[in-house]
């Protein structure tokens, strides 16, 4: 290949277009109650998603949205050349648990609450070098799973600190493409298209382990945001952009805290994002009702904000071009408790509107 | 040298990142786990009270208050009770009897998906566990005390 996608130090931008031809969502109860509720494509009342266990729920529930997303572009399983799947538990088994039976080729993969950044990085990597026709990725996040894989059990009578954030029981699911998704054809089968408005990935910028040092786990917004700063500001730099060249700059679940940290650290960088940042774990709680004190957060955070509220209105033309910077806290119980930091990651993907011929 | 310069860059944004934290407010705090303790041992009270009207000495009043107060707590916690008072009352809730038994409920509920020996078995104690191990060691420790002054005279 002679053409060179790379640019700066850490980003790549594909010369033709990456489409994100379907994206589908599921939500819990709580998530359903929140500012997005209409836009989530199916909200299940049952937390146990008709399961034993918490950790079935969540892999059927990764299942049901990949399932869904796929019947959305109008496609089989069959036709999914590969999988990009994570999620928070070890070992990463909802992913592993809820894919398998759909027999897709699949890899499994770990970014903590950045893992929708990397799987839609690496599915667009895949696309852009020709390596398949039509690429899932899929990640998922379960309250019950993760309060139990890295904290307390959920009957136990603990205070939560302000700036906890409230893991979101959803999982998110795209199916990315060379071509345009085609034009709706039933009600079942809506691809990502509005007109011939689709919604494409032209970037993205891969994120380095950043790590401050702090150890509150309980403080996730903290220990992300200075690596959401260095990938946000490496993304400027590859593609020579300011902030104002983007509608908007998603990050994934840095809350309430975070956002003040990440906006503060930016502007000593010298770069002003007040004006275009917002944060899906902001948008996916109202944190004054629903008690959910910094914010949502999660893979699953990310992943059903993207799917639900973003990529359909960067559809329609509402928005241009943004930045979609999941954030990924890279902790584990057994770091934790031998008094590690909680170094964060981030992952930048860069989604722009165009209009298909 | 270089490592110092990042010990220090470390501190400062860890001092930032605590400046910018909203924190709980404390001395609302304390009093709703003044109240919560309260209200808790107040019950105990009650039963214990109770018991010795019906004509048992103080010893078995206090294992019935303590056994009826535990069975409460366990009840409570199953039915998603106890955390919202642990919630409202911090180390209220936390502290006394009722306490410790909704830990050890929590867990068994949460680890009974992972069988009854490496599940319920093994995980009932992650909470309770540490509570159990140092209380008997201190209270070793304070023996050990006691029988030292003892021989010294101290305490008769």
């Amino acid at each position: 290949m002679s053409k060179k996608h790379t640019r700066g130090a850490a980003s790549i931008a594909f010369q033709e277009p990456v489409y994100i031809q379907s994206s589908a969502s599921i939500v819990s109860k709580k998530e359903g109650e929140g500012p997005l509720r209409d836009s989530f494509d199916m909200i299940c009342e049952d937390p146990m998603f008709g399961t034993k266990t918490w950790e079935a729920a969540e892999s059927t529930m990764q299942k049901e949205a990949a399932t869904l997303a796929i019947g959305k572009a109008g496609l089989k399983p069959k036709d999914i050349r590969m999988l990009f799947a994570g999620d928070l538990l070890a070992q990463t088994i909802a992913s592993s648990f809820g894919i398998a039976e759909m027999g897709i080729p699949f890899y499994g993969l770990y970014g903590a609450c950045s893992t929708m950044g990397e799987s839609l990085s690496l599915g667009a990597m895949a696309i852009a070098a020709g390596y398949g026709e039509h690429i899932l990725c899929a990640t998922s996040s379960h309250f019950a799973s993760a309060e139990k894989e890295f904290r307390f059990p959920l009957g136990y009578g603990n205070q939560r600190p302000f700036s906890a954030t409230w893991t979101v029981t959803g999982s998110g699911a795209c199916v990315l493409g060379s071509c345009p998704p085609p034009k709706s054809i039933s009600d079942k089968k809506l691809p990502l298209r509005v007109g011939n408005g689709c919604a494409v990935i032209t970037g993205i910028t891969t994120g380095k382990i950043m790590d401050y040092g702090l150890k509150d786990s309980l403080n996730m917004g903290g220990c992300m945001a200075p690596a959401a700063c260095d990938t946000i500001y490496q993304n400027l730099t590859d593609f020579a952009r300011s902030p104002s060249d983007y509608d908007y700059i998603f990050t994934g679940d840095l809350g309430v805290v975070g956002q003040k940290i990440l906006i503060d650290l930016l502007a000593d960088k010298g770069i002003d994002i007040r004006n275009v940042h917002d944060d899906c774990g902001l948008l996916i709680f109202d944190n004054e009702t629903q008690d959910t004190h910094a914010g949502g957060s999660g893979c699953g955070c990310s992943a059903t904000v993207l799917a639900s509220h973003i990529l359909p209105k960067i559809a329609a033309g509402e928005w241009k071009r943004i930045l979609f910077v999941p954030t990924g806290a890279l902790l584990s119980k057994v770091s934790f408790n031998e008094g590690e930091s909680v170094p964060g990651i981030a992952h930048a993907v860069v989604i722009e509107h165009v209009e298909a011929e | 040298m270089a490592n110092t310069e990042q010990q220090k860059k470390q501190k400062q944004y860890e001092k930032y990142v605590k400046q910018v934290t909203p924190t709980h407010n404390l001395p609302l705090n304390m009093v709703k786990a003044f109240v919560t303790g309260g209200l808790i041992c107040v019950l105990g009270q009650v039963i214990l009270n109770f018991a010795k009207s019906r004509g048992l000495d103080t010893e078995m009043a206090g294992t019935w208050c303590s056994v009826i107060l535990i069975l409460l707590s366990v009840i409570l916690t199953g039915f998603n009770i106890y955390p919202k008072i642990g919630k409202f009352g911090g180390a209220g809730g936390l502290v006394p009897i009722t306490g410790f038994a909704n830990s050890v409920a929590a867990s068994a509920i949460e680890f009974k998906a992972e069988g009854q020996v490496f599940g319920i078995g093994c995980k009932i104690f992650t909470i309770a566990g540490p509570v159990i191990l140092y209380g008997i060691l201190s209270s070793w420790v304070l023996g050990i005390i006691y029988y030292v002054l003892k021989l010294m005279g101290v305490i008769s």
